[in-house]
């Protein structure tokens, strides 16, 4: 083990894949310029600099990843996915599907997203589901050092495109992240605290929101679970039904809207499969449907807030207590 | 790679290609007749740009590449396609190349080098630069070949896919077919001049605009600039001047297009330019011709058999090959 951001977790999960894998390579905006280590390591063919044009940055990888490469491509932040669109969902998504499972496309998309930098909407737009409503995709957005690592590296060995996004305001918490060889596979929840009374269900930067939470609640008597999607695609299904059934409560908590969110597939998958489970209905604490805000005071008011958490989980409770159940 | 793949071809003969164009014509035309017949698939057709598919890809070498549009029947047959299995996936049947699921407007064949037929205008441009780059860093004496249209070309990805194979230094032949339309619009609303192959100038790539009716003309530009690419491993853009002579798709509609414009391209059809170029130099005979079209008409017929004989994928296929 030892203490590292997620930046750094980030770039020793690329360093040590680009070593087990000559075929992995990393080009975007920049990338030859700031990861000078990489470069040196690994030199100008496997470290690239590329022109300001997230279209073909995203074609370039779709092709390189068809035809034998494993390429890692950074878009920088998330809004400016949309001009890579096409070379994600309509090329590296649906080409294998298409070809009648022809192709693979092994490739990795990094962007940064999320408030706490007041960058405003244009750098900040938490548009993971967007990508989850897209087949052929994964879609992973950790919230520890560990997981930057773990899930980079799953990530780069996955025979699938995988976006990947990093909550830019965890990017320098420091953590403790274990040395070498540490995946953590695709498709693995963690269950972040133990609890009896509700689950809190989050990805990201507010998981520590929901930890948060969990201390006040505790506060007042109520123990609460809370679980880490890590992945939001393909999700964890088994880890969440399970907490769920024990607890019988669930709030789902996410900065992103809550419109056709990942906290609505959450809500349907729990009404589909653990009805009988629940005790109250489900609640949702996430931004709002409005551009991310770049004043200060505005952006923490769009970001779910740990006393907001608090006060649902009560809710949930004496509600329960109101109806008799 | 086997010294077999990267050795090129003998230079086809001029009845190599007349015959090769006559089976992309046929093939068309067995398709116009499923239409005319009752419902079918909706198909881009290449009726009178069979010139630029032929000459173009009669000069790659079997360990080159190619990405392709909606309008890519004559690439794929002149590659070496099998017509039975092309028809069967258009009719998305599990025979077919892509086992029935992509239809006429994205077939690839991976065995032929043909890595994708993109309908996304300008899918083609998105990929080509990471097709080739794969080239160049795995090794091998491949290249890359990329055919879109003059539509494509007003894509912003056309830009970006030129821009970036020519600062890295990327192994990429660009073919523009320019058939004078971009679906129902004509190019003369959507461009300023007559050519796209000029562009190139301001990517410092070199290039050229042929006549994409004459395919002895298009495989000697192409035999060219496929050397040029191979040797500099640079891109390069060819332009062939080319028409499409049937409506966008099937079923067939001309209505918005002014007859003496398909009047004059119809007198330049390629299939006609080389019959009469080898009936006057005494290569061919009319009896010859004759029996050369019957040939592909019956080759076309037994695939289209093949095809409609060829079973619909399993429903379990649905959902199959979403995930590697
Ligand atoms: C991104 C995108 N925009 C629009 C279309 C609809 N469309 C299909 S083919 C076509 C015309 C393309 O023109 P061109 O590139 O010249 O190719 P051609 O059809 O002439 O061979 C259009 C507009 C599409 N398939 N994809
Ligand atoms: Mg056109």
């Amino acid at each position: 083990m030892s203490l590292m951001n997620a930046h750094e977790a980030l770039g020793q999960a690329l360093a040590e894949e680009m070593q087990r894998d000559s075929r992995v390579l990393m080009f975007g905006e920049g990338v030859a310029t700031k990861r000078k280590d990489l470069l040196e390591a690994f030199g100008p063919q496997r470290v690239r600099n590329t022109p300001l044009a997230e279209g073909i940055i995203a074609g370039t990888a779709a092709g390189a990843a068809a035809t034998g490469l494993r390429p890692v491509a950074d878009l920088l932040f998330a809004p400016f996915l949309c001009f890579a669109m096409d070379g994600i969902v309509n090329s590296a998504g649906k080409l294998r599907y298409m070809s009648g499972g022809q192709f693979e496309f092994p490739m990795v998309i990094l962007a940064m997203t999320g408030g706490g930098w007041t960058v405003g909407a244009q750098h900040n737009h938490n548009i993971e589901a967007w990508f989850v409503h897209s087949p052929g995709l994964k879609v992973v957005m950790p919230s520890t050092p560990a997981d930057f690592k773990g899930l980079m590296k799953a990530a780069i060995r996955d025979d699938n495109p995988v976006l990947f996004f990093m909550d830019m305001a965890l990017g320098f918490e420091p953590g403790e992240v274990p040395e070498g060889e540490w995946i953590v596979p695709l498709g693995q929840a963690a269950i972040r605290r133990e609890g009896t009374d509700l689950t809190l269900i989050s990805y990201a930067k507010t998981v520590h929101t929901c930890l948060a939470a969990a201390d006040a609640l505790a506060g007042q008597g109520l123990s609460a679970e809370v679980i880490d999607l890590r992945t939001l695609k393909p999700l964890d299904e088994a880890t969440l039904l399970a907490s769920v059934r024990k607890t019988g409560r669930a709030i789902v908590v996410h900065e992103a809207g809550a419109l056709c969110g990942v906290g609505a597939e959450v809500a349907a998958l729990l009404s589909e499969k653990a009805f009988d489970a629940l005790k109250a209905p489900l609640v949702r604490i996430t931004g709002p449907d409005a551009p991310a805000p770049s004043s200060y005071a505005l952006e923490q008011a769009f970001m779910p807030q740990p006393a907001a958490i608090a006060q649902a989980g009560l809710d949930l409770v004496q509600r329960d207590a109101l109806v008799g159940r | 790679m086997s010294p077999a793949m990267s050795s090129a071809s003998p230079a086809p003969s001029r009845l190599d290609l007349l015959a090769a164009m006559l089976r992309i014509r046929a093939y068309e035309e067995r398709i116009v007749a499923f239409h005319d017949e009752g419902p079918f698939p909706h198909v881009c057709t290449s009726v009178g740009q069979e010139a630029a598919a032929v000459g173009v890809v009669s000069a790659l070498r079997p360990d080159d590449q190619i990405l392709t549009n909606h309008r890519s029947a004559g690439h794929l047959l002149a590659r070496g396609a099998d017509p039975g299995r092309l028809l069967a996936e258009v009719m998305g049947r599990s025979t077919g190349y892509c086992k029935g699921k992509s239809g006429t407007l994205h077939i690839s064949a991976k065995e032929l080098g043909v890595i994708l037929t993109s309908t996304i205008v300008g899918g083609e441009l998105s990929l080509a630069p990471g097709v080739a780059l794969s080239r160049s860093m795995l090794g091998g004496e491949g290249i890359v070949v990329c055919f879109f249209g003059d539509g494509a070309a007003c894509e912003g990805i056309f830009h970006e896919s030129l821009n970036l194979a020519s600062v890295w230094n990327l192994p990429v032949l660009y073919v523009c077919e320019n058939n004078q339309w971009q679906a129902f619009v004509h190019r003369k609303e959507t461009m300023t001049g007559d050519h796209v192959g000029p562009w190139a100038a301001a990517y410092g790539m070199d290039h050229l605009t042929v006549d994409g009716n004459d395919v002895e003309a298009v495989l000697e530009a192409a035999t060219c600039a496929a050397a040029q690419v191979r040797q500099t491993r640079r891109p390069f853009l060819l332009e062939a001047s080319t028409y499409r002579q049937r409506g966008h798709m099937e079923p067939h509609d001309q209505s918005y297009v002014d007859p003496a414009e398909i009047e004059a391209w119809l007198a330049k059809d390629p299939i006609d330019r080389l019959s009469a170029r080898l009936l006057d130099a005494g290569e061919l005979t009319p009896q010859g011709l004759e029996a050369l079209r019957l040939q592909a008409r019956e080759a076309m017929n037994a695939a289209a058999a093949f095809a409609q004989a060829s079973p619909f994928p399993d429903p379990s296929e649905l959902t199959t090959d979403v995930y590697a």
